[in-house]
């Protein structure tokens, strides 16, 4: 492997002696450990000046791309503009210095908010309730899962045993279904992208606990056809769940409560502002309609006269689902943001989110097919099957949209688009970052007539190339302590 | 409107170019019974007075910064290196996605990895996760790797254990064929070998220990990981992981998962998220290991680099075969445990650990010295343990809060049969003078 000196990790700029922070030096009692229990082993962490592991952490961040940096279009990931009101916030030591087990009365502020975000949810969906504590969609969706196996198991109903997930599903969808116990059917999509209604019914009996349901879905299309979706699987007894995650468009436009659907999470982290991370941390808090209020995990929050309590404990409660109150910074961040938007703001959110989309699948209809050539909400797919002919795939466009400072979109997903490639502007893109964005599509396309190597070799600007990742899997080298035993192994054979 | 570029002769051109006359043109889908559904929210605010407002807000909390707090069970007050902040506030890692595309995300890929390395070496095991939501997850997906790998349905769990996180396994267990059974602890706190023997059978998939445990005593699992290799369960282990410095690693017990909170390093306690939970196995449980896990591989060029590997185990791959549901985890945490380990160093992370053990010291030997107060002296504790009073612990409270201070957490909320006894939880941060003023103000009650 080789190494620039720049790409070295902490541990590889190590200098025995260097230190960053000096602790206090008076030590007030004579404490000692007992020798069976004392850590005999050395603890090989780095040993560096601060400049140099500020340097070290700055210059990793640089290699990077982020929506402060770059233009993110991925699809079913929301990555709209992260406030900075929202970080000012999260950082003030009145809420980020209270212990989670301080009694009620001495945290009113944060229950207040924690009250007021989810009221606003509530609204916003038309949910009855919400509990706040879900650390991330997954998390939700595990949660109303277990929500619905409460209930139908409260009736005496254990026959339930089938979640049914459309074939167009996000991954978490039939991985949730099953860790709950579930048998997971896979409903079929139409021509159209949506629910097959047909196929829904050959599958849909009284063995059916739920339907879960992204919407729109991750083709960007409106199930047109929800009402009578939510009117069948009620009537057979099931009950009917929604995926947050593309929520965004239909904020102010229309509500998942409305719509029929018992259960729904939100991902705080795409539709609300929150910063993705880097991978998290995020919030996906359930919302239920009355029906499923007994069987809500604790705590949850509840107005008292002036001031906000813990609530008792529902009567029939799944129980706890994360230690505390949930990821409070993430739900500060997005009250925050929810105080800003406002009543009026939802509107242009959605408005605007459904714009940028459309422009974008208009300009770029032309250049590759979409996969469901009608207006769309949030989000659209485009289907690279013709370029495959020519070997070059879905995923090799998103590298070389790399080298024109984008981010790929979401690549070979939804499953059910051959060499699919899913676009999601958001609303806080200009018009003019999506006029780049089309140039280089079409530069792009152009690549794959004319010169498809390049595409397929694509990225030639970034730290990286190609990492090949079907080497990292069948040898995992996943410390340092393995990338020197993996050194030594390879020295040992130059000497041999 | 804030964070929208879009203006009103702009719209109009969008829309021109679209081909369409209005946004309803887009919208056909959506029912019109359900459109313009009536909301009861507040119109939206401008930057300053959200400002004012959220100040407002924090002024109706009494921080940990306006009273002297000794809270602990689970959540920790410790220092947190100023160029932390610095580094999880660098826009380029907190509005970054998920790494998928390897090429635009060797930042936050080669900080996991270091993360990855840190914590397998912290914990005395072989291979790390990309993060966990909390501990208690963490622990919870501990347990369903161990009814899988055994094949049997049944864990075992100390009740020494945080409250919290034993409940939270509970919920994740409900209703499935597996089992929670619990086992006991002596009068010094310490878990009880007996009740643990007599409850280890060929059912049994893995034994959940906490150390130091819920009362801050650190266990003494001498031979245990033994006992329960020999019944072929698996061995996990939690625990506050700066502890871990100090005093024996799960690697060093034997443990075949690390899985536990990992709050203290670097993440303030902002009232309980976002944290982050640790899970870290043998090699001989790696592919087991739910989460994401960043790998060092080559580049096209021959150049060192990293990727998400093992990515076969996981539900955008597997679906409903995926071990896991997991997606998002808590990675900027995980950054910040990064460079909370990487600014201590060697020396500084062994030196928070011996201020936590001589202030959580100092602190007991004042209030074994309050009459009244009872203390258990001779045990080994880490920065936290139980004081039984001679009153109720809400009078201790009251009293104390007129003097500023949070005093601690009353256990009977979650042991009932330990009435007037409460966790008192002292780290780095605390000086001689306020542990003084602490055991003072005890003194008066």
């Amino acid at each position: 492997m080789l190494i620039s000196r720049d790409d070295r990790l902490s541990f590889e700029k190590s200098n025995p002696g260097r230190r960053c922070v000096t602790m206090p030096k008076e030590r007030l009692a004579k404490a000692s450990v007992p020798a069976g229990l004392a850590r005999r082993d050395p603890l090989l962490f780095p040993e560096l000046a601060e400049l140099d592991a500020i340097r070290h952490f700055i210059n990793l961040s640089r290699k990077n791309f982020s929506v402060d940096t770059h233009f993110y279009p991925l699809g079913s990931c929301t990555m709209k503009y992260n406030p900075k009101i929202n970080e000012w916030a999260a950082r003030r030591e009145k809420f980020a210095a209270l212990h989670p087990l301080q009694k009620p009365e001495t945290v009113q502020g944060m229950m207040r908010m924690l009250a007021e975000l989810e009221d606003g949810l509530r609204e916003i969906t038309g949910m009855d309730r919400f509990t706040l504590q879900p650390a991330a969609g997954a998390h939700g969706e595990l949660t109303g899962l277990m929500l619905v196996r409460a209930y139908h198991a409260s009736r005496g109903d254990s026959k339930r045993m089938k979640v049914l997930v459309p074939d167009s599903s996000h991954g978490t969808n039939p991985a949730t279904a099953a860790l709950v116990g579930y048998r997971v059917i896979e409903v079929k999509s139409n021509a159209r992208g949506r629910v097959d209604l047909e196929s829904l019914k050959a599958v849909l009996d009284d063995h059916v606990a739920c339907l879960m349901l992204t919407n729109p879905n991750t083709l960007g299309v409106f199930e047109e056809n929800i009402l009578e979706i939510a009117r069948l699987v009620h009537e057979k007894g099931g009950l009917l769940y929604y995926d947050g995650a593309n929520l965004n468009p239909l904020l102010g436009i229309a509500r998942p409560g409305d719509m029929g659907f018992d259960i729904v999470h939100v991902n705080l982290h795409k539709t609300f502002s929150t910063p993705h991370g880097g991978g998290g941390p995020g919030a996906g808090p359930v919302g239920v309609k009355k029906h499923l209020v007994p069987f809500m995990p604790y705590p949850l929050v509840e107005k008292k006269g002036d001031g906000v309590q813990w609530a008792p404990k529902p009567q029939r409660s799944i129980g706890r689902v994360k230690s505390f109150h949930g990821n409070i910074g993430v739900l500060l961040r997005a009250y925050v943001y929810l105080k800003m938007i406002g009543r009026d703001g939802l509107l242009r959110v959605s408005e605007g989110a459904i714009l940028n989309a459309n422009y974008l699948r208009e300009k770029l209809r032309t250049v590759f097919p979409v996969a469901v050539d009608e207006p769309c909400l949030h989000e659209f797919v485009l289907s690279l099957k013709q370029a495959a002919a020519k070997g070059v795939h879905a995923g090799d466009v998103g590298k070389r949209l790399l080298d024109f400072g984008f981010h790929a979109p979401t690549v070979h997903f939804p499953l059910v688009v051959s060499e699919a490639l899913m676009i999601e502007p958001t609303e806080t893109e200009s018009r003019e970052t999506m006029d780049l964005f089309i140039e280089a599509m079409k530069r792009i396309a152009f690549e794959i007539e004319t010169e498809p190597a390049k595409v397929k070799n694509a990225p030639y600007t970034l730290p990286v190339r190609r990492p090949n990742d079907v080497l990292a899997a069948r040898k995992p080298i996943l410390t340092y302590r393995d990338l020197l035993r993996e050194e030594a192994v390879a020295a040992e054979a130059r000497v041999g | 409107m804030p964070y929208i570029p879009l203006t009103g002769p702009e719209k109009r051109g969008l829309l021109r170019e679209i081909g369409v006359s209005s946004l309803d043109d887009l919208i056909r889908a959506i029912p019109s019974a359900l459109r313009g559904p009536e909301m009861s929210l507040p119109e939206g605010m401008s930057e300053p007075e959200v400002q004012r407002l959220v100040r407002d807000l924090g002024a109706l909390n009494t921080s940990g910064l306006d009273f002297l707090s000794f809270l602990g069970a689970g959540s920790y007050d410790h220092f947190i290196p100023s160029a932390v902040q610095e580094v999880i506030s660098r826009q380029e890692f907190s509005t970054a996605y998920t790494p998928y595309q390897p090429e635009a995300s060797q930042g936050t890929l080669q900080a996991i990895f270091e993360y990855q390395s840190l914590m397998a070496e912290l914990t005395g095991l072989a291979a790390s996760n990309a993060s966990h939501y909390d501990g208690a997850t963490s622990l919870a997906e501990a347990a369903l790797v161990a009814l899988r790998h055994t094949e049997r349905p049944k864990i075992l769990i100390a009740r020494s254990v945080h409250p919290h996180h034993r409940e939270v396994i509970r919920t994740y267990l409900a209703e499935s064929t597996c089992r929670v059974e619990e086992f006991g602890f002596t009068a010094g706190g310490g878990f009880d070998r007996q009740s643990l023997a007599a409850k280890l059978d060929a059912d049994t998939a893995g034994v959940i220990f906490q150390t130091p445990n819920f009362f801050g005593i650190v266990e003494d699992l001498a031979g245990i990981a033994d006992q329960v290799h020999a019944n072929k369960s698996l061995l996990i282990l939690s625990g506050h992981p700066a502890s871990f410095a100090l005093f024996r690693s799960p690697g060093e017990w034997g443990a075949d998962i690390a899985a536990g909170e990992g709050q203290p390093l670097g993440m303030p306690v902002s009232f309980g998220g976002p944290y982050l939970g640790y899970f870290v196995t043998t090699q001989a449980l790696l592919r087991r290991m739910p989460g994401r896990i960043a790998g060092a591989t080559e580049d096209a060029d021959g150049k060192r680099a990293f990727c998400l590997t093992l990515q076969a185990r996981e539900q955008h791959i597997r679906r409903e075969r995926a071990g896991s549901n997991i997606c998002s985890n808590q990675a900027l945490c995980a950054l910040a445990a990064c460079a909370y380990m990487t600014f201590l160093g060697r020396q500084g992370m062994r030196e928070v650990a011996e201020l936590n053990l001589d202030r959580a010291t100092y602190l007991r030997e004042k209030i074994a010295g309050i009459k009244g107060f009872e203390v258990a002296v001779s045990q080994p504790i880490f920065n936290e343990f139980v004081v039984k009073s001679p009153v109720p612990f809400a009078q201790i409270e009251k009293k104390l809060a007129a003097e500023r201070i949070f005093p601690g957490v009353a256990l009977e909320t979650y042991y009932p049969e330990l009435r007037n006894r409460f966790l008192v939880c002292a780290t780095e941060t605390k000086t001689r003078e306020d542990i003084d003023r602490f055991a003072e103000a005890l003194a008066k009650c």
